[in-house]
C-alpha cells in the first residue's frame, strides 16, 4: 500500500461525522457475537473501546500488561478534559475548540478528525457524568469548568487534581461490567508480543503471559492497539515506568505507518532532575500556572548564588527578577501554551540563569496569589499537588517558590490512522496517544483524555463495523494457522536471542544511554547536525545493545528485567526512526523545534513544504524506512504564524 | 438480585456482633444499676428487693433466655470471627508493627472476650448458678448479698474480679462505638458523642462493677 | 546512607519463601524507595543475582501498583503515602528495614513483592459501576448533584486500588476498598437505580474471595494512602442492611 488513503468524508467540515455515521455499514446484533475483536490496552482508550464493542454485543478480548485494566496510565493525569459545552457561556463552541486545538497544534492536525472530537467531545462529559464520575461542581450542584492550558475560555472538567484516575475508574467500571457479563474476556500482565496478519489483515496477536513467560496466540477479526505514548524512549519522562513502544512498533514492523514521530511534548511544570538515580520525572500540573508565575533572576550572579545556596529566592528583589513568560508573552503570560513555555524555560536555563545546581531549572511562584487570595484559598485550589510536591523535595510551596523544568511528556506522533482510526493494515485500529491523530505538532492541555475517549466511545464503535460488516462470513481462524506458529517462532526466537547475550551491560545502561542522546539531539531544540550525529550514535547503541546486554533469569518465569529488555530494544529502532523524521521536516512547529528554523527564538513554520503528515513505512532495521506524506488540506481555517504574544 | 446472607456473610456477622455487643451493654447498665443498690448501706434491703424481681420475675426470665441467647450469639460469632480472620492470612508478616496504625486492644477483642468470658463462667458459678439451683430444688432465693460479702472476702476473688473489669473496660473502649460503626450508624457530626459516650460507659460501668467487690473487701458495705 | 535490608524472596507461588538479608551504601535521602531498591536491584543484576520482583508503573502515587509491606507497615512509615512515595529521609541512616509483600489469602504471591490482586477486579465486576451503556446518557448538567455529596463522592473515589487496607488489617479485610466504591455510588444520584443490588452483589464477591471481616480496627484508614475514611465503611453496612432487608 503505497498512497495514503485518509478516507476523510465529503460534505461541510461539521456534516462529515454525521455523513459518515448515516452511511456507515452495520453489523446486525447476531452476527456480532461472531464477530471478535481484540483490545490491546485498557487505558482510557481501550478501556472505553473494549466496553462499548462489548455492550453493541461484539466478542472481546482485552490486554494489558499491568496487574489491572485500572492501572493504565491515564490514572496519572491531573489537569482536566476539555469538552466543548459552553456551560460557563463564554462564548465557547465546538468550532472554537476545533479551531483552538488545530491552532495549538500548529497547524499539523488533520482539520476532519479534529473536528469530530470537538464535536464528540460534548457527548464524553455526559457519558462520564452518567457514569458517575464525581466531577467539581458549583454550589448550585452544576459541573464546574476551569481554563487549562493556553485556551481563553473555560471548558476543562476536572475531578480534583485526579480527572485521568476519575474518567479511568469510569471507564473501567464499564469494562469490568462487561467482564462480569462475561462479554469481554480480560488479560491482563499480559504483554503484545506480534501482530499476526493473514492476507494483508490483521487477524490477531501473539501475548507473553507476564507471570509464566509463555507466548500465547489470541485470534481477532479485528484488532485494536491502544497502548498509550512512547515518552520513555528518553528514559526520563512522566510516562509510568511501563509505557512503551512495543505494540505499536510490533505493529509498525508488520505494515502500519508511523506518524510523525519526533513529535514530543516537552511539559514545562515537572519537578526537575536530582541525580542519576532518578527513575521518572513528576509532572506537576499545567493548572498551578493559572496562578503560579514563572520567574528567573534577571543576572546571572543571582542565579549562580542561588545555584551555590548563597541566595533565596527571598533575597531576589521584586525588580530582580525576570517574569519572562509575561515579558515575552504579554496577552498569555504564563499560560502560553506548552511547547513555548519550555522552551522560554530552556532559553532562560541556557542563559545561565536556572536555579537549581544542575542549572536547570525555574521558580514558579504563588507568592503573589497567596496575598490575593489567601493561604487557604490556593491550598484548596491545588489540593494534592502541593503535599506532592513538598513530600518528593522536602520544601513547602506556600513558603517558597516551586522549582520546576520542562521533561518529556506526551507524544503526539503514532501509528498513522485514517479517518476510521485504521492503520495501513487492514483490520488494525489504533486509537489513544498511541495514534497520532489529532493534536498536531503540539498538544494543548486536557485535550488527550477528551482524544482517548472519544476515539474509544465514540468513533470506534461506528468505524469498526464498517469494516467488520464485511467480515461476517470469516469464520474464527484456528491459532494453529501457519501465520500464527510464525509470528510466535519469530517472538521466541527474539527472546532467546536477547536473553541468551549475557553481555555487561545492564537494561538500564542502555535506557538511559537511549534518553541521554534523545534529550540531547531530538529533545527541546533539534538541529540537522545533531540528529545526523544522533543516528548514528543510536546505531552504534542498537548493535551494542543485542552483543553486550545482560538480562538476569529465564524466559519461563516472571522476569520484569526481561520485559523492559524488549521495550527498550524497541525504543531503541524507535529512537532512530524519530531522529529520521526530525531531519526530515526542515522547518519549525510545535514540539519540534530546529534551531535553524526560527524567528527570534518564535519557531518557522514552513507551510509552503512541510504541511504534511509524516508517514513512515518499515523496510527493515538496517535500512532507511520509506517516507509516505499526506497532505494536509485547510478548507475551513486560515492557516496563521502561531502567535501567543 | 442475588441473594444476601444476612448472617452468615462478613457484614451479616458485624451486624450480629454490634446488636448483640449493644444488647450486651444494655444488660450491664441494668445489671450495675441494680448491684450498684449495695451502697445504700441498708445491709442490702433495696438491692435484695430488686434482686428478688429479677430473679422471679416471668418476664426477666425470658428476658434472661434472650441474654443468654445473645451472649452465646455474641460468643460464637465473635469466636467465628477470630478463626475466620485468623484464616484470612495463611502466611503471616515477618516483621510487623501494628501499634503504628492500632490500639492493641481493638486487635484483641477475641482475647478480651474469651478472658470475659472465663470470668461469666466463675462468675454465674459464683452468683447465678447456685441461686437459680436452690430455687429450683427449695423454691427459695439465695441472700445474694451475704453471698457477695462471703466471696468477696477472699483477696484472691476480688483481684480476679477487678482484673475482669479491665478486659471489660477494653472490650468496651472499642466495643462501645465499634457497635455503632456496625450497624452503620458512623456519621461525622455525631462520631464525636459516640466516641465520648463509648468511652465514659467504658470507664464507669466496669469502674462500678470493680468498686464492688473493693467495697465488700474493706467493709464499705454493711 | 546505609540500610540494612531484609527482603522477602519467593521464586513463585508454590515455592517456599524466606527473608534474605542485604546492605546498601551510598543511598541519598532524596531517593524514593524504589528508587533505593533499583540500585539494590543493579548491583544484583551485576553480580549475576536475581533481582528483587516487585510491582510499579506510574511512580506518581496514583496507579496503585506499587504495594510492599516495609518495616512492618503497608506503604511503609509515611502517612498517606504510596511505596513510590516514600523518600529515604523517612528512615535513620543505618536502619534495618523490612520489606515484604501484602500479605493475605486473597492477594496471593506470584513472585518475590508482587501479588495477585485480581480479587478487587472481581468485586468491581460485581457492581462497582453504573450501568449505562455508551450513548444513552443524558445532558451532563441535567442532573444537579449537590456539591458536599459530590465532594464526599470524590473523597470515596479516590481510592487507587493499592490493596494497602487489607495488608493492613490484622483481619486481611478488604472493607475499606469495597466500601469506598458503593459510597461513591451511593452518594451520586446516579449510582441509585442499582444501590441494593450493587451493595449484595459486591459484598458477596468480597467474601467469596476469601478476605476477612471488619471488626472495627481502623488499621486501613490509618495506612490507607488516599485517607479513605471509615465512615464509607458505616455506609456500606446500611447499604448492604437495607438492601437485605428488603431483598425479595
Ligand atoms: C502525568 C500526566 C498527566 C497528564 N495530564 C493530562 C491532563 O490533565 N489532561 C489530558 O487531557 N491529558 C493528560 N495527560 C495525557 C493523557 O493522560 C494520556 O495521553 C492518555 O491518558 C493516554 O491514554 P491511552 O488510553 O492512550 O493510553 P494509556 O492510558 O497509557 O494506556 C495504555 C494501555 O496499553 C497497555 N499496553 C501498553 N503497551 C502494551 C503492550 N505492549 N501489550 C499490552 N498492553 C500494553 C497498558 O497496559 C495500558 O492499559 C497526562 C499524561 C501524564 C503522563
Ligand atoms: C458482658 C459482656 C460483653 C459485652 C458487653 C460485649 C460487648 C461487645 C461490643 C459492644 C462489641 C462491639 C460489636 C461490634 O463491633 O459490632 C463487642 C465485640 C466483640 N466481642 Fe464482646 N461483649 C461481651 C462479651 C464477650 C464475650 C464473652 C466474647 C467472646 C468470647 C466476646 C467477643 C467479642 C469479639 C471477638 C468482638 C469483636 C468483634 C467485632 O467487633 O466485630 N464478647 N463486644
Ligand atoms: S481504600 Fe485505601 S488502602 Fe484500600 S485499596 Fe483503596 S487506596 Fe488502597
Ligand atoms: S507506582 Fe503507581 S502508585 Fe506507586
Amino acid at each position: 500500500m503505497s498512497e495514503l488513503n485518509s478516507k476523510i468524508p465529503t460534505g461541510p467540515l461539521a456534516e462529515k461525522w454525521d455523513n459518515y455515521k448515516e452511511h456507515a455499514k452495520l453489523v446486525n446484533p447476531a452476527n456480532k457475537r461472531k464477530l471478535e475483536v481484540i483490545v490491546v490496552g485498557t487505558g482510557l482508550a481501550g478501556a472505553s473501546a473494549a466496553a462499548s464493542l462489548a455492550e453493541l454485543g461484539y466478542s472481546v478480548k482485552a490486554f494489558c500488561f499491568q496487574d489491572s485494566p485500572r492501572r493504565a496510565h491515564s490514572i496519572a493525569a491531573q489537569g482536566g478534559i476539555n469538552a466543548a459545552k459552553n456551560y460557563k457561556n463564554d462564548g465557547d463552541s465546538v468550532f472554537r475548540l476545533f479551531y483552538d486545538t488545530i491552532k495549538g497544534g500548529d497547524f499539523r492536525a488533520r482539520e476532519a478528525n479534529v473536528y469530530r472530537l470537538a464535536d464528540v467531545s460534548r457527548n464524553i462529559i455526559d457519558q462520564c457524568v452518567a457514569q458517575g464520575v464525581p466531577f467539581a461542581r458549583e454550589y448550585g450542584g452544576l459541573l464546574d469548568n476551569r481554563s487549562f492550558g493556553g485556551s481563553q475560555v473555560s471548558r476543562t472538567f476536572y475531578a480534583r487534581g485526579q480527572t485521568g484516575q476519575q474518567l479511568l475508574l469510569g471507564a473501567y467500571g464499564a469494562l469490568e461490567r462487561q467482564i462480569g457479563l462475561g462479554n469481554v474476556k480480560m488479560y491482563a500482565r499480559h504483554e503484545m508480543a506480534d501482530v499476526v496478519t493473514i492476507d494483508g489483515k490483521a487477524r490477531g496477536i501473539v501475548a507473553r503471559n507476564l507471570i509464566t513467560g509463555e507466548l500465547e496466540r489470541y485470534f481477532g477479526h479485528a484488532v485494536i492497539l491502544a497502548t498509550g505514548g512512547y515518552g520513555n524512549v528518553f528514559f526520563l519522562s512522566t510516562s509510568a515506568m511501563g509505557s512503551n513502544v512495543t505494540a505499536a512498533w510490533k505493529a509498525h514492523k508488520k505494515g502500519a505507518y508511523f506518524g510523525n514521530p519526533c513529535y514530543t511534548q516537552i511539559h514545562p511544570t515537572c519537578i526537575p532532575v536530582t541525580g542519576d538515580y532518578q527513575s521518572k520525572l513528576t509532572l506537576m500540573s499545567e493548572s498551578l500556572r493559572n496562578d503560579g508565575r514563572v520567574w528567573v533572576p534577571k543576572s546571572k550572579e543571582d542565579a549562580k548564588a542561588i545555584r551555590e545556596g548563597k541566595k533565596t529566592a527571598a533575597d531576589i528583589k521584586e525588580d530582580d527578577r525576570d517574569y519572562y513568560l509575561e515579558r515575552k508573552y504579554p496577552s498569555f503570560g504564563n499560560l502560553c501554551p506548552r511547547d513555548i513555555a519550555s522552551r522560554a524555560a530552556k532559553e532562560a536555563c541556557d542563559d545561565g540563569r536556572g536555579i537549581v545546581p544542575s542549572g536547570l531549572g525555574v521558580f514558579l511562584d504563588f507568592a503573589d496569589a497567596i496575598k490575593r487570595l489567601g493561604v487557604e484559598v490556593v491550598k484548596a485550589r491545588y489540593g494534592e499537588l502541593f503535599p506532592m510536591y513538598q513530600n518528593i523535595t522536602n520544601e513547602d510551596p506556600l513558603k517558597t517558590p516551586m522549582k520546576i523544568y520542562p521533561a518529556v511528556h506526551y507524544t503526539m506522533g503514532g501509528l498513522w490512522v485514517d479517518y476510521e482510526l485504521m492503520t495501513s493494515v487492514q483490520g488494525l485500529y489504533c486509537l489513544g496517544e498511541a495514534n497520532f491523530s489529532d493534536h498536531g505538532a503540539n498538544r494543548l492541555g486536557a485535550s488527550a483524555l477528551m482524544q482517548g475517549l472519544a476515539d474509544g466511545y465514540f468513533v470506534i464503535p461506528y468505524t469498526i463495523g464498517n469494516y467488520l460488516s464485511s467480515e461476517i462470513f470469516t469464520k474464527a481462524i484456528p491459532t494453529d494457522h501457519p501465520a500464527f506458529v510464525e509470528a510466535e517462532e519469530a517472538a521466541r526466537e527474539r527472546a532467546e536471542k536477547l536473553i541468551g547475550t549475557k553481555g555487561k551491560k545492564t537494561v538500564d545502561d542502555f535506557h538511559k544511554q537511549l534518553g541521554k542522546i534523545m534529550w540531547e539531539y531530538c529533545g527541546m531544540a533539534r538541529t540537522a547536525e545533531g540528529l545526523t550525529h544522533a543516528r548514528k550514535l543510536i546505531q552504534d547503541l542498537r548493535k551494542e545493545f543485542w552483543s553486550n546486554v545482560n538480562i538476569p533469569g529465564t524466559l519461563n518465569e516472571f522476569n520484569p528485567e526481561f520485559d523492559k529488555a524488549g521495550r527498550v530494544a524497541d525504543f531503541i529502532e524507535l529512537g532512530e526512526l524519530m531522529v529520521i523524521d526530525a531531519l526530515d521536516r526542515n522547518e519549525s512547529c510545535g514540539g519540534h523545534f530546529r534551531l535553524e528554523y526560527q524567528d527570534e527564538g518564535e519557531a518557522k513554520r514552513d507551510d509552503e513544504n512541510y504541511a504534511y503528515v509524516s508517514a513512515w513505512e518499515h523496510t527493515s532495521v538496517e535500512a532507511d524506512p520509506i517516507l509516505h506524506k499526506e497532505k494536509l488540506v485547510y478548507e475551513n481555517i486560515q492557516l496563521q504564524v502561531r502567535s501567543y504574544k | 438480585m442475588q441473594n444476601s446472607v444476612l448472617i452468615t456473610s462478613s457484614i451479616g456477622k458485624k451486624l450480629i456482633m454490634g446488636l448483640t455487643g449493644l444488647f450486651l451493654v444494655f444488660f450491664l447498665v441494668v445489671h450495675a444499676s441494680i448491684n450498684g443498690c449495695i451502697w445504700f448501706n441498708d445491709e442490702g434491703k433495696t438491692f435484695l428487693y430488686y434482686a428478688h424481681f429479677m430473679g422471679t420475675n416471668f418476664l426477666v426470665h425470658i428476658a434472661e433466655v434472650g441474654l443468654f441467647g445473645g451472649l452465646i450469639l455474641h460468643m460464637v460469632d465473635g469466636l467465628l470471627l477470630w478463626k475466620q480472620n485468623r484464616d484470612a492470612r495463611p502466611v503471616k508478616y515477618a516483621y510487623s508493627n501494628p501499634s503504628a496504625n492500632s490500639k492493641w486492644y481493638s486487635r484483641s477483642m477475641g482475647l478480651l472476650g474469651t478472658l470475659i468470658l472465663f470470668f461469666l463462667i466463675v462468675h454465674l458459678r459464683n452468683f447465678w448458678g447456685p441461686n437459680r439451683l436452690n430455687q429450683i430444688t427449695t423454691g427459695e432465693e439465695l441472700n445474694l448479698f451475704q453471698l457477695m460479702q462471703e466471696d468477696f472476702s477472699n483477696l484472691w476473688m476480688v483481684v480476679f474480679y477487678v482484673a475482669a473489669c479491665f478486659s471489660l473496660f477494653w472490650h468496651l473502649l472499642h466495643g462501645f462505638k465499634s457497635a455503632f460503626q456496625s450497624l452503620g450508624l458512623n456519621n461525622v457530626k455525631y462520631n464525636k458523642a459516640i466516641e465520648i459516650a463509648g468511652t465514659a460507659f467504658a470507664i464507669i460501668v466496669p469502674l462500678v462493677f470493680a468498686l464492688m467487690p473493693i467495697s465488700f473487701y474493706f467493709n464499705l458495705v454493711h | 546512607m546505609k540500610f540494612n535490608l531484609k527482603v522477602w524472596r519467593q521464586k513463585n507461588a508454590q515455592a517456599q519463601g524466606k527473608l534474605v538479608d542485604y546492605t546498601i551504601e551510598n543511598i541519598i535521602p532524596d531517593m524514593s524507595f524504589l528508587e533505593m531498591v533499583d540500585v539494590l536491584n543493579d548491583n544484583l543484576v551485576r553480580k549475576g543475582e536475581d533481582p528483587i520482583a516487585f510491582d510499579h508503573d506510574c511512580r506518581e502515587g496514583i496507579c496503585g501498583m506499587c504495594s510492599m509491606y516495609i518495616s512492618g507497615r503497608a506503604h511503609g512509615p509515611h502517612h498517606a503515602a504510596t511505596t513510590c512515595q516514600l523518600y529515604m529521609r523517612s528512615f535513620k541512616d543505618g536502619d534495618t528495614i523490612y520489606v515484604e509483600p501484602f500479605r493475605a489469602g486473597a492477594f496471593p504471591i506470584i513472585k518475590d513483592l508482587v501479588t495477585d490482586r485480581s480479587a478487587f477486579d472481581r468485586i468491581i465486576a460485581k457492581g462497582g459501576f453504573v450501568s449505562v451503556n455508551t450513548g444513552q446518557a443524558q445532558d451532563a448538567n441535567n442532573l444537579p448533584v449537590d456539591k458536599a455529596d459530590a465532594e464526599k463522592a470524590m473523597d470515596a473515589a479516590a481510592c487507587i486500588g493499592c490493596g494497602a487496607c487489607v495488608a493492613a488489617c490484622p483481619n486481611s479485610a478488604a472493607m475499606l476498598f469495597v466500601s469506598a466504591k458503593i459510597s461513591q455510588l451511593a452518594l451520586l444520584p446516579q449510582g441509585g437505580p442499582e444501590r441494593n443490588n450493587r451493595a449484595i452483589n459486591m459484598v458477596n464477591q468480597m467474601d467469596e474471595e476469601g478476605f476477612g471481616n471488619c471488626t472495627n480496627i481502623g488499621a486501613c484508614e490509618a495506612e490507607c494512602p488516599k485517607e479513605i475514611k471509615l465512615t464509607n465503611i458505616a455506609r456500606m453496612n446500611r447499604e448492604y442492611l437495607v438492601a437485605s432487608l428488603i431483598n425479595e
